[in-house]
């Protein structure tokens, strides 16, 4: 471990640290461009000079290794020099645009031209321009503001796996481009606007919205997949203007999908904000009053037994209502509930089989991976990095079964049947690890497939005492939170048979088609898309920016998100609209704030009083041995922008549709009634 | 100036492939398999070979022959100026015009080499043999003023002698490389002013 001096501060540090991250372990500031934590280093901006004692001339701290009695001064006059003539030298073709520029206010130029920069130009000669680029619909580029930092050219490379920008023609003429104007297509893409230091790359859809500074920031997470990424809401004036990720080194690292950070414009769409009630004489969906609502939907329940009544909750339902719906449905009688509405037969009885036991992080320990039933490019974006991250290290080998997709590793293909996951054997694996995609228990052998993916991880021995590589990879952000609380019925739900249904933030096609023709249909959620066109009551509730709700990610990672604007017309919170229910029906719920029912979850379910932990949970039995069918498994995503109703809603999602998947574009958006 | 790389210009042919998949083979072969993307350069220059030229086409097949996405090999083919990105006549003369060739009268070759070939810098003659450029600094200042026709470098040029060049080539040609004026290396004119022992050991200028 050697030591240095910084600063005539003495450190001592692991060996192949930069001096740059030893001095920011300090606390010692160094100003930078082309270095980034989570890229590799090519030196290249030669903003972060040091002075190395005995060395002829500044060195790049960011790149030169913490040596054993090293010297380094990080603020010498000499220091100051090299970098204001750094600083110069970039802004020699730099715009100045700041006024009209979106990065103004968070531009890292920006802010070192004021430690560096000279309070005028020595340049006489013309400036150099370069022709914006068109990369697709997400991503504005401004390419006379570039400072050729090549972190976009990076992360495309190192952490994305599309490598679609270069570092094209050399000195006066060179530029990042695509060169033959192709659309950057990568999940990931939206994560190289915040990592660039300029403002040549920004965000489209927020562009001239607002200014940094008026922004309103909300620390929440995201609902779009299971993997309930950090991120931040920016509000202003009750608007949500953008959504830019948070560090979480357990879960996102410092990015987010695409999905997460573009599809906010759904949230200010085609919402419902007030209540509707089905007319009885027009057959229509009529605006109305909440106490109408509730009253004509606690009269339906009154007047149909209770077992005929079904709750189901959908993919972006938070625990909380979950419970409160659940004990309703409890006080009514009915055993009627689920939350695998998609018709997935998961074994819910231990929690290790159906979390993803290793964490997120934990990938980077495994030494093999088996992909079974799942696209994680599609269904969870940052996991699809992570593999893609230890792949990288290690190379380790990495195998799928189920239908070949395109993913940013190489991987061996098995097969496509469940007959195949017996066939898998891995050798000298250490730490060997599954991932399988909840879509496979879609499948009436879903208790059987269970139980064999159980034996499988056994038997290559992804159980040990001290690691678990067994991993369900599940696709909602609701899943996880309501099959640990139980939200589940023992057989599945006839919903053709059923009287009532109530769905909670359920929009899922094939419960919606199932329903009885004259069963009365509730839908509780914000937009309206497939559950609200066939609802005969709307109670219009809060998105996942609107209230403070707990959500469990696919890890088993109990997390919380925090309000950012209020909900919008008469939409209310989730669980406040079950409990108004409960107590219209005369079977008030015990709880009158959130706290109360904060605590009545927690106390049956302990794991709930501890956020963002990623739990160690006891592995047990699952699964039933049974008989597997012979079809091949199906991935149920194709439209990775697509997938629930905010994107349904959102104008980004859409135009992203169009631009990636021409050929493919059916449109499933219908209006509420 | 050299024209630049255009991707999606008329002229960019629909489809490439490499004449001699052994030469594909072997400089592959030269790097281990998973540094394959080290045979980007030897790959552009045998396809330059190829056809005089690189074409969009060309560079996406080598990525494939190399698995690098088109990109990386678009970065390195814009990066070095001896790849030609757009077609070329058959011999490409680079006239050296920085200063020391410039002080020994490059001027007037230029203006020889643009009468003779009745093009301007920069452009090529109808027939599709001549390509005239105007480069920077290709190390045989010694010998100013030089050209560089394909692979190899004219010295010692004169108006005439330039000419006398393009004449033999255009008639399919070898016209002797190196110095015009039997100028020996780059020894001075007056003979070895240092190194005399060695030179009259090798036999050279006496």
């Amino acid at each position: 471990m050697p030591k240095l001096k910084i600063n005539g501060m003495l450190i001592e540090v692991e060996k192949g640290t930069s001096v740059l991250q030893a001095a920011e372990m300090l606390g010692v500031e160094i100003p930078r461009f082309c270095y980034h934590d989570k890229l590799s280093v090519p030196a290249n901006c030669r903003m972060c000079l040091v002075e190395l004692k005995n060395a002829p001339k500044p060195v790049a701290s960011c790149a030169i290794e913490a040596g054993e009695g090293m010297d380094i001064t990080t603020n010498s006059e000499m220091i100051q020099k090299a970098r204001k003539g750094v600083m110069e030298m970039m802004l020699i073709n730099h715009p100045l645009d700041c006024p009209i520029c979106d990065q103004g206010g968070e531009c890292d130029l920006q802010d070192q031209s004021y430690g560096y920069g000279f309070d005028r130009s020595r340049y006489q000669e013309t400036k150099r321009a370069v022709k914006d680029k068109d990369i697709g619909p997400l991503i504005k580029t401004v390419m006379t503001r570039c400072i050729q930092c090549t972190r976009c050219i990076r992360f495309g490379e190192e952490i994305a796996g599309t490598a679609d920008l270069g570092l094209l023609n050399r000195g006066e003429d060179v530029e990042i481009g695509t060169f033959v104007e192709k659309a950057v297509s990568s999940e990931l893409s939206g994560n190289m606007i915040d990592i660039c230091p300029v403002g040549a790359l920004t965000s489209k859809p927020y562009a001239f919205t607002a200014r940094p500074w008026e922004l309103k920031k909300t620390e929440t997470i995201d609902v779009h997949d299971a993997v309930g990424s950090n991120i931040r809401v920016d509000t202003k004036g009750g608007e949500v203007m953008r959504i830019l990720p948070r560090l979480h080194e357990g879960v996102n690292e410092e990015w987010i999908s695409d999905k997460t950070r573009f599809a906010y414009d759904g949230l200010k769409k085609n919402r419902l904000d007030v209540p509707y009630v089905r007319s009885k004489t027009t057959g229509k969906l009529e605006k109305a009053k909440w106490s109408e609502a509730l009253t004509s939907v606690a009269e339906a329940m009154r007047a149909t037994s209770p077992d005929k009544i079904a709750a189901f909750s959908g993919d972006l339902a938070d625990v909380d209502s979950v419970v409160a719906l659940k004990d309703l449905m409890i006080s009514l009688g009915s055993p009627h509930i689920e939350c695998r509405t998609d018709g997935m037969r998961i074994d819910p009885s231990t929690r290790a089989g159906y979390i993803f036991n290793s964490g997120i992080a934990g990938i980077e320990e495994a030494d093999s991976l088996l992909l079974i039933g799942t696209n994680p490019k599609m269904e969870a974006a940052l996991v699809n990095a992570r593999i893609r991250k230890t792949w990288l290290n290690k190379r380790l080998p990495i195998s799928l079964i189920g239908e070949p997709v395109d993913l940013p590793y190489p991987y061996e293909h098995l097969g496509t049947t469940a007959q195949d996951i017996e066939k898998y054997t891995v050798k000298d694996s250490q730490k060997p690890m599954i991932i399988v995609g909840d879509q496979i228990f879609s499948r009436t052998d879903a208790l059987a497939l269970h139980a064999v993916c159980r034996d499988l991880a056994e038997k290559i021995g992804c159980i040990q005492d001290d690691w678990n590589g067994f991993n369900v990879l599940h696709r909602h952000a609701g899943r996880v939170g309501a099959l640990d609380v139980g939200f589940v019925s023992a057989a599945p739900i006839k919903t053709e048979e059923m009287d009532v249904v109530y769905l909670l933030n359920s929009d899922e096609e094939n419960i919606i088609n199932n329903c009885n023709k004259n069963a009365f249909v509730i839908y509780q959620g914000h937009h309206g898309d497939l559950g609200a066109h066939r609802a005969d009551v709307i109670l219009p509730a809060a998105t996942y920016t609107e209230k403070n709700a707990l959500y469990v990610n696919t890890e088993g990672r109990v997390q919380m998100t925090r309000q950012a604007v209020f909900p919008v017309g008469e939409a209310k919170e989730d669980w406040k609209i079950i409990r108004a229910l409960s107590e219209e029906l005369g079977k008030t719920l015990p709880y009158n704030s959130l706290l109360a029912l904060r605590a009545r979850i927690t106390e049956e379910w302990a794991h709930f009083a501890e956020i963002d932990v990623c739990p160690q949970e006891e592995w047990g039995q699952f699964g039933v041995t049974g008989v597997l069918l012979k079809s091949g498994f199906k991935n149920t995503i194709d439209h990775y922008y697509m997938t629930n109703v905010i994107c349904r809603a959102s104008k980004t999602m859409r135009a992203c549709v169009d631009k990636f998947y021409p050929k493919k574009t059916k449109t499933k958006i219908k209006k509420a009634a | 100036m050299k024209p630049k790389f255009e991707p999606n210009a008329d002229y960019q042919p629909k489809d490439f492939s490499f004449k001699s998949q052994k030469k594909v083979k072997d400089i592959l072969a030269n790097y281990p398999s998973n540094q394959a993307r080290s045979g980007i350069m030897p790959l552009l220059d045998l396809a330059q070979r190829q056809e005089g030229w690189i074409s969009r086409v060309a560079m996406d097949c080598i990525a494939e022959a190399v698995g690098q996405p088109p990109i990386k090999v678009y970065e390195v083919a814009t990066f070095y100026t001896m790849y030609n990105l757009a077609p070329v006549g058959k011999y490409l003369v680079q006239l050296c015009t920085t200063t020391p060739c410039w002080l020994c009268g490059s001027a007037a070759i230029i203006e020889a080499v643009e009468t003779h070939l009745e093009i301007k810098v920069g452009e090529s003659t109808k027939d599709g043999l001549f390509t005239l450029l105007e480069v920077e600094c290709l190390g045989a200042c010694v010998n100013a003023p030089m050209v560089q026709i394909n692979d190899n470098y004219y010295e010692d040029l004169t108006a005439e002698s330039i000419v006398s060049i393009l004449t033999a080539l255009a008639a399919g040609k070898k016209p002797s490389i190196g110095s015009q004026t039997k100028r020996v290396g780059s020894m001075a004119l007056s003979g070895p002013t240092s190194l005399e022992k060695q030179a009259k050991k090798a036999g050279v200028g006496s």
